[in-house]
Parts: C-alpha cells; sequence; structure tokens
C-alpha cells in the first residue's frame, strides 16, 4: 500500500470536489430548474431525508448482487480448477466462455422473469452470477497456471504428493489472480443487479426506484437513489480491492538472474 | 561402501519444436563417491545442469544408466536422499525466508519443535538468522540464493546437488560461503555435486574437477585436486592451488570446444 499519496488520493478528491462546486454553482447561476438537472446540495439534502428507503433499497440490490456475486464466484473457481486439472473440459469450454465474454448477458433478463416468476428476486441474482462468472474463471484459470518450472522441480526434487504441491505452490500462485478476478467482477454484479431490474421483477431495488422517481417527475429523489447506487458499487469494489492488496502484498519475484552466459 | 552416484554411459538428447534434436550429454561416465567434492566446469550449454537433472530424477537419461546410493535415481529421490539448489533460487514468493528453509522439513512431516530449531540453525548458518521474517521480495538476489541454499541443507542429505549457487554473489560473501560449505561438507560427510563457471571456486572446493565440453556435452577431463580436505582462505593463496587451477584452465582450453565463453577465469 505504498505510494498512496497526492497523486493517487489528495488529487481526485480535489477534483471531485472542484467538479461538484462547478456543477452547484452552474445550477445556482444559470438557474436551472430541478428537473433539467438538480444541485449537488439538493441532492444530498435529498439523499440524507429519503435514507431509510434508500438503505432498504441498497439493502436489496446489494443483497442480489452479492449473492449473485457469490454464487458465480464459487461456480467460475470450481469449473477453473476442473479446468485446469482437465484439458480437454478447458478446450470444451473456452468457445462457450469466449461467447459469453462478448454478450451482454443482462439480455437474458426478461426470458429469465418468464422463467422464474416476476416476483421473485432469482432472476436478478442469477444475471449478476452470469457476468461475474466470466472475470473470475478466466483469472483463476490462469492464476492456476502460473507455476514456474523451477517450483515445479522442487516440488518434484522432495517427492511432494499432488495434493502438497497444489496447496503449497499451485494455489498460493494463483490467488492473486482469483482476487483480480474478483476486483473486476464486483463492479459487474452490481451494475448487472441494477439494471436487471429494468427489465421488471418486484419494485423494490434501487433501479426501481430511480424508474419510480425519475417517472413521477421526482428528479432529485431519482439522483439520490443514483448516489446511492454510487455507493453500493463504491462499496463492492473498495471491499474487492482491499482483498485484491491484501493478496497480491508479496507479488511473485522479479526474474531472477539469468543464467550465465546464454 | 556403495557409491554416492554412478553414471554409466549416459546420454541425453532433447526434442526441441521444428529444429529437431538436441544432443545435450553423450557417453558420460562418472563416479562420486560418499562424501566425494566434485565439480563439473565447462562453457555455457555443455549440459551441465542436465546431468544433475538427470541425478535428481527430474528428467530422464536417453541412453545410459544412473543410480544414486545404489538405487535407481528416482528411488533415490522418493526416499530424499539428496538436497538441491538450483541456479535460480525457486523460493517461494508468498513465505517468509524462514517458511521457505522449513518447506521440505514441512513437507516431510518433521514435528513442529524440531523444525524450528532446525531453521535457526539453518539461518544462523548463512547469516541471514536477522532476516527470517523477511519475505523474498525483500532480499538481494545472493540473500535469496543463501536462502536457497539453507533450504537444500534442511534435512541434511548423503548427496548435495548444486547449480551455479554462488554465481550471484559478490565476491566476498561467495568466498565466505565457499569457506562454509567446505565446512558444511566436512561435518555432514555429505558427498556434492557442484556446478560452477568459475575454476578457483572448483579448485578450491573439490577433490575432483570434471571438465566439459559442449555440442555434444562430454566430459574431456577429470583433474584430481588433492589440497586436503580442511581448507580455509590460506589454500587460496597457495602455490598448489595456483598449480591445480591452471591444470583445469589448460583442459578447457584444450577442449576441442570453440572458445570457453561463458567460463569465468577469476
Ligand atoms: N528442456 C530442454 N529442451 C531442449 N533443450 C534443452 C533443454 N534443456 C537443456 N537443453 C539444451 O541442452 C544443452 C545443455 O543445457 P544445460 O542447461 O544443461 O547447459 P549448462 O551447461 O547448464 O549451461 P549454463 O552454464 O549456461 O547453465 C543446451 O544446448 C540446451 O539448449
Ligand atoms: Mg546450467
Amino acid at each position: 500500500m505504498r505510494g498512496i499519496s497526492t497523486r493517487t488520493l489528495v488529487a481526485p478528491a480535489v477534483f471531485g470536489i472542484a467538479a461538484l462546486m462547478v456543477w452547484q454553482l452552474a445550477v445556482t447561476v444559470f438557474n436551472i430548474q430541478p428537473f433539467v438537472l438538480p444541485g449537488p446540495i439538493n441532492i444530498g439534502a435529498q439523499f440524507e431525508q429519503v435514507w431509510p428507503i434508500i438503505w432498504a433499497g441498497t439493502l436489496v440490490t446489494g443483497g442480489n448482487a452479492l449473492i449473485g456475486f457469490i454464487m458465480g464466484a464459487v461456480a467460475a473457481i470450481l469449473a477453473a480448477i476442473i479446468a485446469a486439472l482437465a484439458r480437454p473440459f478447458d478446450e470444451l469450454t473456452q468457445p462457450v466462455v469466449t461467447v459469453a465474454a462478448v454478450i451482454p448477458l443482462v439480455a437474458l433478463a426478461p426470458i429469465l422473469y418468464a422463467m422464474f416468476g416476476a416476483d421473485a428476486e432469482t432472476s436478478r441474482q442469477l444475471i449478476a452470477a452470469l457476468a461475474v462468472f466470466v472475470p473470475v474463471y478466466l483469472n483463476t484459470l490462469r492464476g492456476l497456471r502460473q507455476v514456474k518450472p523451477v517450483h515445479r522441480d522442487l516440488m518434484r526434487a522432495y517427492a511432494a504428493t499432488p495434493w502438497q504441491a497444489t496447496r503449497t505452490v499451485t494455489l498460493p500462485a494463483a490467488l492473486p489472480f482469483l482476487f483480480t478476478g474478483l476486483r473486476i467482477a464486483s463492479s459487474l454484479a452490481v451494475i448487472s443487479a441494477l439494471i436487471a431490474e429494468y427489465f421488471g421483477g418486484p419494485v423494490d431495488g434501487l433501479a426501481t426506484s430511480i424508474t419510480s422517481s425519475a417517472a413521477g417527475s421526482n428528479y432529485t429523489l431519482a439522483y439520490a437513489f443514483v448516489l446511492g447506487a454510487i455507493l453500493l458499487g463504491l462499496a463492492f469494489y473498495c471491499v474487492t480491492l482491499a482483498l485484491e492488496k491484501l493478496a497480491t502484498r508479496h507479488a511473485p519475484l522479479p526474474p531472477e538472474r539469468p543464467a550465465v552466459g546464454r | 561402501m556403495t557409491d554416492a552416484v554412478t553414471v554409466s554411459a549416459v546420454g541425453k538428447t532433447f526434442a526441441v519444436a521444428n529444429r529437431g534434436t538436441v544432443v545435450a550429454l553423450e557417453d558420460i561416465n562418472l563416479v562420486v563417491a560418499p562424501g566425494e567434492f566434485v565439480s563439473l566446469i565447462g562453457p555455457s550449454g555443455c549440459g551441465k545442469s542436465t546431468l544433475l537433472r538427470l541425478i535428481a530424477d527430474l528428467d530422464q537419461p536417453s541412453t545410459g544408466t544412473l543410480s544414486v546410493f545404489g538405487k535407481t535415481a528416482r528411488q533415490a529421490r522418493t526416499d530424499q536422499d539428496y538436497g538441491i539448489a538450483f541456479q535460480q533460487a525457486g523460493l517461494l514468493a508468498w513465505r517468509t525466508v524462514a517458511e521457505n528453509v522449513e518447506l521440505p522439513l514441512q513437507l516431510h512431516r518433521v514435528a513442529k519443535p524440531t523444525r524450528r530449531a532446525r531453521v535457526a540453525e539453518l539461518l544462523e548458518l548463512v547469516g541471514l538468522t536477522d532476516f527470517a521474517d523477511r519475505y523474498p521480495d525483500q532480499l538481494s538476489g545472493g540473500m535469496q540464493q543463501r536462502v536457497a541454499i539453507a533450504r537444500s541443507l534442511a534435512e541434511s542429505p548423503g548427496l548435495l546437488l548444486m547449480d551455479e549457487p554462488f554465481g550471484a554473489l559478490d565476491e566476498m560473501t561467495r568466498e565466505r560461503m565457499q569457506n562454509e560449505l567446505v565446512r558444511i561438507r566436512h561435518e555432514t560427510g555429505a558427498a556434492v555435486v557442484f556446478v560452477t563457471h568459475s575454476i578457483p571456486e572448483a579448485v578450491f572446493l573439490s577433490d575432483r574437477v570434471v571438465v566439459m565440453s559442449p555440442r555434444p556435452g562430454r566430459i574431456v577431463d577429470v583433474v584430481s585436486v588433492e589440497l586436503g580436505g580442511e581448507r580455509g582462505d590460506e589454500v587460496r593463496e597457495a602455490s598448489a592451488f595456483f598449480a591445480r587451477v591452471s591444470a583445469v584452465r589448460e583442459a578447457l582450453h584444450g577442449a576441442p570446444a570453440k572458445g570457453v565463453r561463458g567460463v569465468e577465469n577469476r
């Protein structure tokens, strides 16, 4: 965590505050109406005022994202382990994963609502899980292939059992990659859970609240919900980022001295 | 007593994608007695690492046979009859220095208190006691190499296989580690097969220096050193030492190789 200094923390914060001030100033000076663009002060006040409702919505959307995140991540990690052990499985699933990586999975939402019923959160969680699966799977699989030849030799020289080798060398080398995958996936989980709400289902999440307040011309309230969604995404991102930093504390060594004369 | 290592008529050919085959070793015959220190020296690419890997059963010979303490190389490996230090330190980045040294003991289920004591002893030996809780990325290349050496000694093996373990060390540390190795080897009575590019290092450490030539890798000469067992820094100044250094150098230059790139004369 070295190097967190003016450049990485203070500068963006200053820039953000400056942007908010310009925004507020523009709204005040040009007398922009709230239905066009509410000012940050109004949004903040609204946010505070309806905080219990926003919190309830955050719990629903965040809960969907979290359940989807866990389901997708667990499935992806298991699949990556199988793929790392069995090449045929890897070759079989490669095209599917490639396709899953490029298609917008939320497009499945209406179909899933039809399958699981419009009054259940299941479809939203599944959308999040699908979105999480791809980056976690790809990164974990890459991580599991990171074992250095010298470490493989070492395990062989020590006559380590396959399980010992997996535990001492393969898994630790894969962990940083796994956590990078989780960090990327965390934002996707929140975004997918939010967008899935736009396609139907129970009226209880942050995105459905954004829709209904906008439909009721209550734009300041809509922005307050948007702020809640932003904070939710940030929370997911920051937690997984911290986990990633923890896992990559001792990055793999830089290339060691090259063999003499080669 | 059975020999520590017996290599009979061993050859090793590698298949290289799109470029046919590379003959790394051809007709290698070598016997290492128990407790004997044998160095392998020769230009880059003459198959020194390959020979060491065959003895360690990390690769199989294409022709000929190998035995280690009278067993097959494979059996010797599963019985953990040797310790090995590679050309690269090969430390585990996510383990501390102490945990890296502890690795073989842990894998072979040595009891924790015994492990602790042994690790402390080994770190003392390589002068890294103060660094026990550091991670490899916080050490210099030479220090990493010393951790790897400590790890190879962890189980007091009867045979030590070392592939240029001192290559990354500064001259002072290098000489100190050489003195240490002479001492360790004297105390443990371990046989050592030691790969190096340095002629004085080979002479200082060894009972015999095996001189190799490349393409295909062969043994061109074996120089007996005979400087006595208990060697200290005074040997480095002795005329008998310089005579042996010259003998090895001549054997190397007399080799029918095109030059002897990769051999240090220091
Ligand atoms: N796995 C492999 N596949 C193909 N060729 C190999 C392989 N390992 C070694 N070789 C070849 O075998 C020859 C001997 O290699 P080796 O690493 O044993 O040399 P070396 O004497 O240890 O050299 P250096 O002093 O540079 O470490 C080289 O020509 C090398 O290219
Ligand atoms: Mg080598």
